[in-house]
């Protein structure tokens, strides 16, 4: 240990380096992640006036012109809209940040070290995660501020974080994926404005009631609509169901979209890294 | 020790229909520092890429540090480190934090990584900057903090990927001097550049590049005789250049270049040829060419570069 920490260099008959083990890796690994939160308050100002900004935008801009079928706010059932708008606005720096990473030479260094490829990712996936769960909290103060509630106790609400924090992992494994994909940081730029379109054919800011049929079996079937949904069930938040399945049942319908990308998209992100550019 | 530190045997990589490598050879002993030359396109930054176990050769075998590069990753990534055409180090931390979390994924610890970063950052002047975010680094900072990054384990093979690519003079010669003093610490260094003198400079020997393999080798020395004495005449009047060249083309064993514009022919004397001024002078006077400008020049790298590079079908060794 003390050699490998002092000797300037060695020739080619020494032991090589260690390895850290991949608990190890992925500790280091979100660590990096954290660190860079650290260094930038900036970013953390900027992750939390976002979703703030659009509760302004939102429920006191458009809201003051929308009436919820029933006798509920617009502003409660904005609300758990936007938590999951949050969790999906987290694929956009994590999609930037990997193809930066490639396109910086980074991705190359990292896999030119004898570090576990899957603790790299998971480590990142999970300071992303830690990032997604402290952006809850000023959130929900926003939300209570303006006139929402959690209306069916603590039980179920916490099952609706939950699903929150479910969903943006698989936001961060999806974003990672393309974002490897994607290869260049503009690239990655480009693409992530598809995720708006995405985002607003759903539930989460009107009632699927009122879009023309095709368009609203496309917004009922989105797979953010079911999170925003069960959001809505768990909180017991006004607003109309909907008729698709995965609507009806919502929290199930977020279980099974939740399990189905991840199961897709953790071994391609995988073994994108591991074979970048071979 | 038996063996070379990199033993590079009939290495092949294609992209696509690209062929990148066509049966690369290359042995590097232990302790000296090879400096791959070539074109764009040449090969060099793939041959790297296959040593570096960030790409899986075709066919072929790559031995590091007497580990192969494909059955053997693993160990081949714990006796490595790689410094490549970017500053590959994340902007959004410090200078100190970027080696320490290397020396995490390194296994050294979380104390042993931090020592280790200090260490390096005290060796190698950045101690002042290390706490800064490598965003407000310049250039040359950026690559200096990105060849330490590389040197966290104290690797006994290193390759460097046009590490002075981009950089001021004085930053290009900040980087010189930190591989220098590594190369004489006993590391092996594999040097990609397109500077023939950043080659001259810190290369035990030369291999040159040209589409995928290996057309020549050897200590900048021995490339440079090869070629001989460079030759150039500038007449006194443009009807004279042909007559100028043939005879230098008599006289030498290279193929004369003229330059109409500049009224100039040049030429190398190839290997073990001698011309001395006063016989060049006697030979263009009697063939009534009255030159304006006669020179005999040391050949550089760039012109042993540009002889092997330019010569067509020139057969691989």
């Amino acid at each position: 240990m003390t050699t490998t920490a002092t000797t300037a260099a060695a020739p080619a008959a020494t032991t090589p380096g260690r390895r850290a083990g991949p608990v190890s890796d992925t500790l280091t690994s979100a660590l990096r992640v954290l660190l860079a939160y650290r260094r930038s308050p900036g970013l953390v100002l900027a992750s939390l006036a976002v979703p703030v900004a659009m509760v302004l935008v939102f429920g006191y801009v458009f809201g003051s012109a929308m009436t919820v079928p029933g006798s509920g706010n617009y502003r409660e059932f904005l609300m758990p809209g936007l938590f999951v708008m949050v969790a999906v606005n987290g694929l956009m720096p994590t999609m930037v940040g990997a193809a930066r990473d490639v396109g910086r030479g980074l991705t190359d260094r990292m896999r030119s070290m004898p570090v576990s490829r899957s603790a790299l990712l998971l480590g990142q996936a999970l300071a992303d995660l830690l990032v997604g769960v402290v952006v809850l909290v000023p959130l929900t103060l926003v939300g209570l501020a303006v006139g929402w509630r959690i209306r069916d106790g603590l039980g179920p609400a916490l099952g609706a974080y939950g699903l929150l924090v479910l969903f943006r992992s698989v936001m961060t494994w999806v974003g990672t994926y393309l974002g490897l994909a994607a290869g260049k940081e503009e690239m990655a730029a480009q693409l992530s404005v598809l995720t708006f379109p995405l985002a607003m054919v759903t539930n989460a800011f009107v009632p699927t009631g009122g879009m023309p049929g095709w368009l609203r079996t496309v917004a009922e079937w989105n797979p953010i609509s079911a999170v925003v949904a069960a959001c809505r069930r768990l909180f017991d938040n006004p607003g109309a169901v909907g008729e698709a399945w995965p609507v009806q049942h919502p929290v199930t319908a977020t279980l099974l979209w939740s399990g189905l990308l991840l199961a897709v998209f953790v071994p391609l992100a995988v073994r994108k890294f591991a074979s970048h550019g071979r | 020790m038996t063996e070379a530190a990199i033993a590079v045997v009939g290495l092949r990589k294609s992209f696509g229909k690209t062929a990148a490598l066509r049966g690369l050879d290359l042995t590097v002993p232990a302790g000296t520092v090879c400096g791959l030359l070539g074109p764009n396109g040449a090969g060099k930054t793939t041959a790297v890429r296959v040593l570096a176990t960030l790409a899986a050769p075709d066919a072929g075998s790559a031995r590091v540090n007497g580990f192969d590069v494909v059955r053997q990753a693993a160990q081949v990534r714990r006796s490595i480190g790689l410094a490549g055409q970017h500053a590959a180090v994340e902007e959004g931390i410090t200078g100190r934090d970027n080696l320490r979390l290397i020396g995490r994924y390194h296994g050294l610890g979380s104390r042993g990584a931090r020592s280790r970063a200090d260490d390096l950052l005290e060796r190698f002047d950045l101690a002042e900057v290390a706490d800064r975010l490598v965003r407000t680094y310049s250039g040359g900072l950026r690559r200096r903090l990105d060849l330490v990054a590389s040197l966290v384990t104290a690797p006994p093979v290193l390759f460097l990927d046009e590490p002075t690519t981009g950089l001021d003079p004085r930053s290009r010669q900040e980087i010189w001097d930190a591989v220098r003093e590594l190369a004489e610490g006993g590391t092996t260094v594999l040097l990609t550049t397109q500077y023939l003198d950043e080659a001259d400079r810190l290369a035990d020997a030369v291999a040159v590049l040209d589409h995928g393999t290996v057309i020549e080798h050897g200590t900048p020395g021995r490339l440079k005789a090869a070629i001989g004495i460079r030759i150039e005449v500038t007449v006194a009047q443009a009807a004279q250049l042909d007559t100028a060249v043939r005879v230098l083309a008599d006289l030498a064993a290279g193929v004369p270049v003229a330059d109409p514009a500049e009224r100039r022919v040049e030429v190398t004397s190839g290997a073990g040829r001698t011309i001395a001024l006063p016989q060049l002078v006697r030979e263009l006077d009697a063939a009534g060419v009255s030159a304006q400008d006669v020179a005999l020049r040391t050949p550089s790298l760039d012109d042993v570069f540009l002889a092997l590079t330019a010569a067509p079908g020139r057969a691989a060794r």
